[in-house]
């Protein structure tokens, strides 16, 4: 059966940890492993910083969308903006890129979600905002033993 | 949160963190340990991250930004305590490749002091 949450937020960066945790609470009923759960909140912290930071330029009156679907042992996750967009994804997705050095940001964010999920896919206009959505299967992961 | 400590040993400056680094906590991340750095001359830097049970890419840009302070007046930067989740940002990011990785901060500490014997 499928089951799906859905929250929003201001784009205060001290909304991060609770966006992280309520994502990993909500995906917690999969019995997931440990290190499943932490790169789960990773990709959900990446997302939330760039819709934050980049999105709305640290405006907190922004608002950021996360809705979370688990399904067949899967989660999927939307997490959607309304800001200002990404002109170049491509660009945007190459590992170090950064449109904030001065912040210190490492670029790193989308490899991150690359990385630590199972499918990844960014849609983004410059009118309309950002929308990042992934998928991790985290349920019925077999441990080869020998 | 995060709360952050500071040790001074000779050149070496320790910081050790503990919780949730993330973009909200990095600027005090960065403002902190730029202080401790200029206020104890430090050469070299060691983060002890072993109370950091979570870590995103905010955190790895302040790692960067301090190894390019510390890195510009010739000291290095050791990571220790990593967790699983942790050690995988440092891999994917490639700081692994400028930065020296301990288990411990003792044996860190043991390997600044034999380095810098030898250079004597």
């Amino acid at each position: 059966m499928q089951n799906t949450m859905t929250i929003s937020f201001n784009a205060l960066g001290e909304n991060e940890a609770f966006s992280r945790v309520a994502v990993a609470s909500f995906a917690a009923k999969l019995n997931p492993t440990v290190d499943d759960l932490a790169e789960l909140k990773t990709a959900v912290s990446e997302a939330v910083t760039n819709a934050i930071i980049h999105g709305y330029d640290s405006n907190p009156a922004g608002i950021v969308y996360i809705s979370a679907t688990i399904e067949d042992g899967e989660i999927d996750v939307i997490i959607r903006d309304e800001g200002r967009g990404i002109g170049n994804i491509e660009e945007a997705k190459e590992p170090l890129f950064t449109t904030k050095p001065e912040m210190e940001r490492a670029g790193m964010g989308f490899t991150i979600m690359e990385h630590f999920t199972d499918f990844l896919e960014v849609e983004s206009s410059t009118s309309a905002g950002t929308v990042v959505r992934f998928k991790k299967r985290l349920a019925g992961k077999r441990v080869n033993c020998v | 949160m995060v709360t952050m400590k500071a040790e001074a040993k000779g050149k070496v400056l320790i910081i050790r963190l503990t919780g949730e680094l993330d973009h909200y906590y990095s600027e005090q991340v960065k403002e902190f340990t730029e202080q401790q750095i200029d206020k104890n001359q430090t050469q070299h830097l060691v983060w002890n991250l072993s109370g950091l049970p979570f870590m995103d890419s905010s955190g790895l840009g302040v790692i960067l930004g301090r190894y390019r302070q510390v890195n510009e007046m010739g000291g290095s930067v050791t990571v220790c305590g990593l967790n699983t989740q942790v050690k995988r940002l440092f891999q994917l990011s490639g700081l692994f490749k400028i930065m020296y990785v301990d288990q411990t901060e003792e044996e860190a500490l043991e390997r600044l002091e034999e380095s810098s014997c030898k250079t004597q």
